[in-house]
């Protein structure tokens, strides 16, 4: 596994249907939006060419930083509880027998029902008359509503969040665990290693791989957000949960400025995208650190 | 010591489990319960048990039609998915190639776009071609984030195979295609079973793209379950009904896929 991978300009041939197929989604639609975002479309007929205008406007918009900001620290949430606890939920995974079967199909329901589906329940779940969550909350005497408090339905769809996702980092480490080779863990038990020392130097390093698909996954979906509050808070109260998805849409669909909307788009495209290569580069680097200082010590 | 370790970790599992499931059940007990009851009183279990709703999703044609298109798409989806990916995943773990990094981060930006930004190139996109209310429109929408998850996770398994298998069976005189469907493809099992979970998943579950590429032909079933808020309130009833039974296809499929995820796999290059 140690040589380098062979040069060979003929595997392009290998990658050209996912290259057309994609290509096809994405690049002709992306077009349209650049399209878009330098023109004042009057009618289909009448169209002005605006140059960067629209640019301009959208990043002097004040709604549209607030929804950023709080879309960056409603990504940053979910994935400092989202991953932690899909680990934990991982390691106490039980590995063999019908249990282990039972554990990973109990896991993964969540993951499996429709998005617009997970806010409808939780919409009934959280409220104090007629749900479990809101009622235990107000048995418990606390003044729990989720649309009329900004904390509450924010702290809602974070909970929703954890409760929809987590199940996607377990399910991915749990598979990332049991490709641990049993010689890895007989050889830390010969040195006497602690259950942490294990777990830092044996089970970490192994899950880099799949843990770099799970925060990257994670991030960009949080990013995206947008089925999930829209159903359970329609983004209030005020505009608390109005993350980027929606704010979005509601200047697409609702106001139909398609201009400034393309232009919007591009921007949070290009702010994902920066995001995440910064993500994907520094978790590469993590990765690579962590294993020279295991092979030294 | 190991032992209360053990139970500490039971525990864990045990409350975790509880927390995850509380909320499903709270929709199937909605599901066997009338609307007044629903909206009336709180309640743990069915009062007034009834299998009403149910009724409504497996008589009316629009009901349970909406299953079938999303099961039509998913599974054009997937295939194609698949069978776009799998070459290229290969390509991307055996051979370094002009611009290969490149091609394969712009493949997971296209995992990065919010489906919102696409959803009116797609409409006019999709109209232009004739293609819309169809299936395959849909399917065709939903390889934009399919795809490259399903190279992202192939290459990872695919990575995992020593390359030594690759040469000897090219030594023996194989050509790529037979050795890559007779050989290679046995040998990452697990990994077209987990790439076909995950692309089921998320194509089971979206909504934005579905809804506005369908009007009626292929209406898939989040869309139409939409339709249960009206103007005399929502159906509360129907729509946990609903609910529920979009679980079932899920559930079958990681019941399927179980021993592939539970072999496990180690992602990336080692």
């Amino acid at each position: 596994m140690s040589t380098v991978k062979p040069v060979n300009q003929r595997a392009w041939l290998l990658i050209l249907p996912v290259v057309l197929c994609v290509a096809f989604s994405a690049i002709l639609p992306l077009m349209t939006v650049v399209n878009y975002s330098v023109q004042d479309i009057i009618s289909p007929e009448r169209r002005i060419f605006v140059g960067t205008e629209w640019f301009k406007l959208v990043m002097r918009d004040d709604d549209l930083q607030g929804a950023l900001g709080r879309q960056i620290t409603f990504s940053l949430a979910v994935l400092l509880v989202e991953i932690p606890l899909g680990i934990a939920l991982a390691l106490s995974m039980p590995a063999k027998g019908w249990r282990s079967s039972a554990v990973l199909v109990l896991v993964a329901i969540s993951l499996l029902i429709p998005w617009n589906v997970v806010g409808t329940i939780w919409q009934i779940y959280g409220r104090s008359d007629i749900g479990l969550l809101g009622a235990s909350l107000k048995a418990l005497g606390i003044e729990y509503s989720y649309t009329g408090n900004a904390t509450h339905a924010w702290l809602t769809v974070l909970l929703m969040d954890v409760w929809h996702w987590t199940p996607l980092v377990a399910l991915l480490c749990f598979a990332g665990l049991r490709a641990i080779p049993e010689a890895y863990y007989q050889a830390a038990s010969i040195d006497g290693a602690s259950k942490f020392a294990v777990f830092r130097y044996i089970q970490l390093p192994k899950l880099r791989g799949v843990l770099m698909i799970a925060v990257l996954l994670r991030f960009m979906d949080s990013f995206m957000i947008y089925t999930e509050p829209f159903v359970l808070t329609g983004g209030g109260p005020g505009n608390a949960t109005t993350f980027l998805s929606q704010y979005l849409t509601q200047k697409a669909v609702g106001q139909f400025d398609l201009g400034p909307a393309a232009a919007f788009s591009l921007i949070y495209f290009l702010i994902i995208l920066l995001l995440c290569f910064i993500l994907y580069n520094w978790m590469q680097r993590v990765g690579t650190a962590d294993k020279t200082e295991a092979g030294h010590g | 010591m190991d032992e209360r370790r053990f139970k500490k970790r039971s525990i864990f599992l045990v409350l975790y489990l509880v927390f995850a499931i509380l909320p499903v059940y709270w929709m199937v007990n909605m599901s066997f319960r009338t609307n007044e009851e629903i909206l009336s009183a709180f309640s743990l279990w069915p009062r007034d048990f009834t299998l009403e709703h149910y009724k409504t999703i497996f008589t009316d044609v629009s009901w349970y039609s909406g299953y079938i298109n999303s099961m039509i798409y998913v599974a054009i989806n997937t295939v194609i998915s698949l069978l776009v990916a799998l070459p290229a995943a290969y390509a991307f773990s055996r051979y370094s190639f002009l611009g290969d990094k490149h091609v394969f981060f712009w493949l997971l930006t296209n995992r990065m776009t919010p489906p919102a930004v696409f959803l009116l190139p797609f409409f006019q996109l999709y109209t232009t071609l004739g293609l819309m209310d169809t299936h395959i429109a849909v399917a065709m929408a939903h390889l934009l984030f399919n795809v490259p998850l399903a190279v992202w996770i192939l290459e990872g398994f695919m990575s995992g195979v020593p390359r030594e298998i690759d040469e000897t069976a090219y030594i023996d005189g194989y050509s790529f295609p037979r050795f890559f469907i007779t050989i290679f493809i046995p040998l990452i099992k697990a990994g077209v079973g987990v790439a076909a979970f995950f692309c089921f998943m998320f194509s089971w579950v979206e909504l934005l793209m579905a809804r506005t590429l369908t009007s009626v032909n292929a209406k898939p079933i989040v869309a139409v379950m939409t339709r249960t808020v009206s103007a005399s309130g929502m159906d509360w009833g129907v729509l946990a009904a609903a609910g529920a039974l979009t679980i079932v296809p899920g559930a079958i499929v990681i019941w399927f896929v179980r021993h592939y995820i539970a072999k496990g796999f180690a992602m990336g290059r080692v």
